[in-house]
């Protein structure tokens, strides 16, 4: 197959465009977008590149329909993305919840800027972390990952359709304006490279009459495309294994919600993901996740440098969050400093997880601008 | 011929048992429109395994449950551009979309107009009941000047949207409007709808004596039935009367049958000029 973009070799570019080639090379075939900075330049590169390796790209009426067109792509048999930034992101989260109600495997991109409201469009900021686990209504479980280099928004993009088709859910890609807009080296790998995951189709007739249910004991069910000849019925409302509204029967929405959660929370470790630096003999610990890791790196070499036994985290998935870990890093350090830009959400999440073993700090910066390492080493060091 | 199945038959050989009775109260339209649909499906011999069908939220989204085909219930009013990531993704099937009047005009009005414009190849079947049946009786977007809702108590304010002419000026290829009432023109219309490339609309007058009727006093549905009798005037005698003897009235017949290209076959076009631009292809 042809390629609309040089594979098998590093290239100079952007996030968002890196996003754009990652889905192209994941198998991605149908885009639905609406503009809005600082996503856009995804969408001009799917439209560019779309129609080429005979996939959909199609400019929708707004952000709800824009999710709403992939769902159905899906269900019709495609790989599907869509890509925004907050404002778009809140008008996705009705469907968003549809997507998660139905177990639709799609990839939804949130390239974060100032907010709330139209906010600051050009700049970066962290702000939607919790909108992205939570913003959504009812209980529900969803993969949110978070890149922190250009190299990761590629490779995290690959990922998120992965875990998408494996557990047959919807996956964010939680970047921001800054990856987004920043170019850097990213190896692009040839497909033969590249290891993809396809969703689970059904292997019988029996197990097709159940796209909710849990015929292989792992909570995913193999889910039925559209067109060939199962007659699935998919809706938004309560329903039993075989897809029937259920809407007043308790224990059919127990059994549905809690597999919904269990089919993910029971592969948490698969799908959890971060790296430590530095942290083997370190009693200060620097949570962070997305681009202000990049800072806190630095920041943890220059304490490094005046002595301070200081190391960092990096938080890839931020959703589901390994809370046993950090309590686990805070029974090991004195300390943890969460810088963020915005003024406490990821901080909450490390907090709980600490369980009181050690003090965590948030180290908020909002306005657009991300954490320099000096900002962070001076809160450290007092 | 499909005037001589019974409905039973029909029943039978498209309906899902194990999800009947359905949700229709006593008199509802929504059933006898759901027989048209199947009549047409039937009369032109389409394959059940190519239609997906598609819809939003309230009584009449609730028909792609009772059917044996593939269906899609989406959320209140998006049924139309789930519809297009479906149709672009695998355009060998054929999409019905069921909606309602609230559900098409108000809160998908956006997606309605849209969908249109794209000229995007579905056939979305209307059921015009002016209420939201399914919450109770609120005023919707169609309700003419004076007819009362829960949430117009003392009758409507506001101007209707004449959903079928709103069709015919976004473009849409075909559009017919009738009461329950005009059942083979009904069938009729639905069986051109669904034989057509684009946006092809049916819209039906629908009776909801539960949640309509009883406010407005018309308690049954023959009452309602008479009622689209008095108020419904067919489209060559329409175009004889004067604007003001139109007022309050609700024209039916064929508004518009034309044969602009669909939009798969606008963005395999699109494709195929894509790769000549970039040199891919000849």
């Amino acid at each position: 197959m042809r390629y609309p973009f040089p594979v098998g070799k590093s290239d100079f570019i952007q996030g968002d465009e890196a996003i754009a080639r990652a889905a192209i090379l994941a198998g991605c075939r149908f885009y639905a977008g609406y503009p809005i900075t600082p996503a856009s330049e995804i969408f001009e590169a799917m439209a560019l590149y779309m129609p080429l390796v005979d996939g959909v790209s199609i400019q929708m009426e707004d952000e709800i329909a824009s999710i709403a067109a992939i769902i159905g792509a899906s269900w019709a048999g495609a790989k599907a993305m869509t890509a925004t930034s907050g404002p778009g992101f809140s008008l996705m989260m009705e469907n968003l919840g549809y997507a998660i109600m139905t177990e639709t495997p799609i990839v939804v991109v949130d390239v974060q800027r100032g907010g709330p409201s139209t906010g600051q469009p050009t700049l970066a900021a962290q702000g939607d972390i919790m909108q992205a686990i939570w913003g959504t209504h009812g209980d529900h479980m969803l993969i949110v990952l978070s890149p922190s280099t250009v190299q990761e928004a590629f490779d995290f993009t690959i990922r998120a359709f992965n875990l998408a088709e494996k557990y047959r859910t919807p996956v964010v890609l939680l970047t921001d304006a800054e990856i987004a807009h920043m170019r850097e080296r990213v190896y692009i790998p040839s497909p033969e490279e590249i290891e993809l995951v396809e969703r689970k189709l059904p292997a019988s007739e029996e197990e097709a009459k159940l796209p909710f249910g849990d015929p292989h004991g792992d909570g995913v069910p193999p889910m039925p495309i559209f067109g060939r000849g199962y007659r699935t019925y998919v809706t938004g409302l309560t329903h039993d294994e075989r897809g029937r509204p259920r809407t007043v029967d308790a224990e059919v929405h127990e059994k549905l919600i809690t597999r919904i959660f269990r089919k993910i929370l029971d592969h948490k470790d698969e799908i959890i993901s971060y790296e430590e630096f530095m942290l083997d003999d370190a009693d200060v610990a620097i949570v962070s996740t997305g681009i202000v890791s990049r800072s806190a790196i630095r920041a943890v070499k220059i304490l490094r440098e005046r002595g301070v036994k200081a190391g960092m985290v990096k938080i890839n998935t931020i959703w589901p969050f390994d809370f046993d870990y950090i309590e686990q890093l805070a029974e090991r350090v004195g300390k943890i400093y969460v810088p963020e830009m915005n003024l406490g959400q990821l901080y909450h999440l490390v907090k709980e997880g600490a369980n009181g073993k050690a003090e965590v700090e948030l180290i908020a910066k909002i306005g657009g601008e991300v954490h320099t390492p000096m900002e962070i080493v001076e809160r450290v060091v007092g | 011929m499909m005037y001589m199945k019974s409905a039973y038959e029909i029943r039978d050989k498209y309906l899902r048992k194990d999800m009947l009775p359905t949700i229709f109260c006593p008199g509802c339209g929504i059933g006898s429109v759901l027989q048209f649909t199947l009549r047409a499906i039937d009369d032109l011999g389409l394959n059940q395994d190519e239609i997906v069908w598609v819809s939003g939220i309230g009584c009449s989204s609730r028909v792609p449950g009772f059917v044996n085909f593939d269906g899609l219930h989406t959320t209140h009013g998006r049924a139309l551009a789930f519809a297009t990531g479906i149709k672009l993704t695998n355009p060998d099937l054929k999409i019905i979309a069921f909606m309602g009047d609230g559900d098409a005009a108000a809160i998908g009005g956006n997606h309605f107009i849209h969908a249109i414009r794209r000229n995007l190849d579905v056939t979305v079947i209307l059921i015009n009941n002016f209420t939201y049946g399914m919450t109770g009786g609120q005023v919707a977007p169609t309700a003419l000047k004076g007819l009362r809702g829960t949430t117009a108590p003392y009758g409507q304010f506001e101007n209707p949207f004449d959903i079928a002419g709103l069709a015919v000026a976004a473009g849409a290829n075909y559009v017919a409007r009738w009461s329950v009432f005009n059942y083979l023109q009904g069938i009729n219309s639905i069986k051109k709808a669904l034989s057509k490339e684009g946006f092809t609309l049916v819209e039906f007058l629908s009776p909801c004596p539960i949640s309509f009727g009883r406010r407005n006093r018309m308690k049954t549905a023959p009452e309602l039935l008479r009622w689209y009798q008095k108020i419904t005037v067919p489209l060559a005698k329409a175009k004889k009367m004067p604007p003001e003897e139109l007022e309050g009235k609700i024209v039916i017949g064929e508004f518009a049958d034309r044969d602009r290209p669909g939009l798969v076959r606008e963005y395999e076009a699109y494709k195929k000029r894509a790769k000549k631009m970039m040199g891919w292809e000849e």
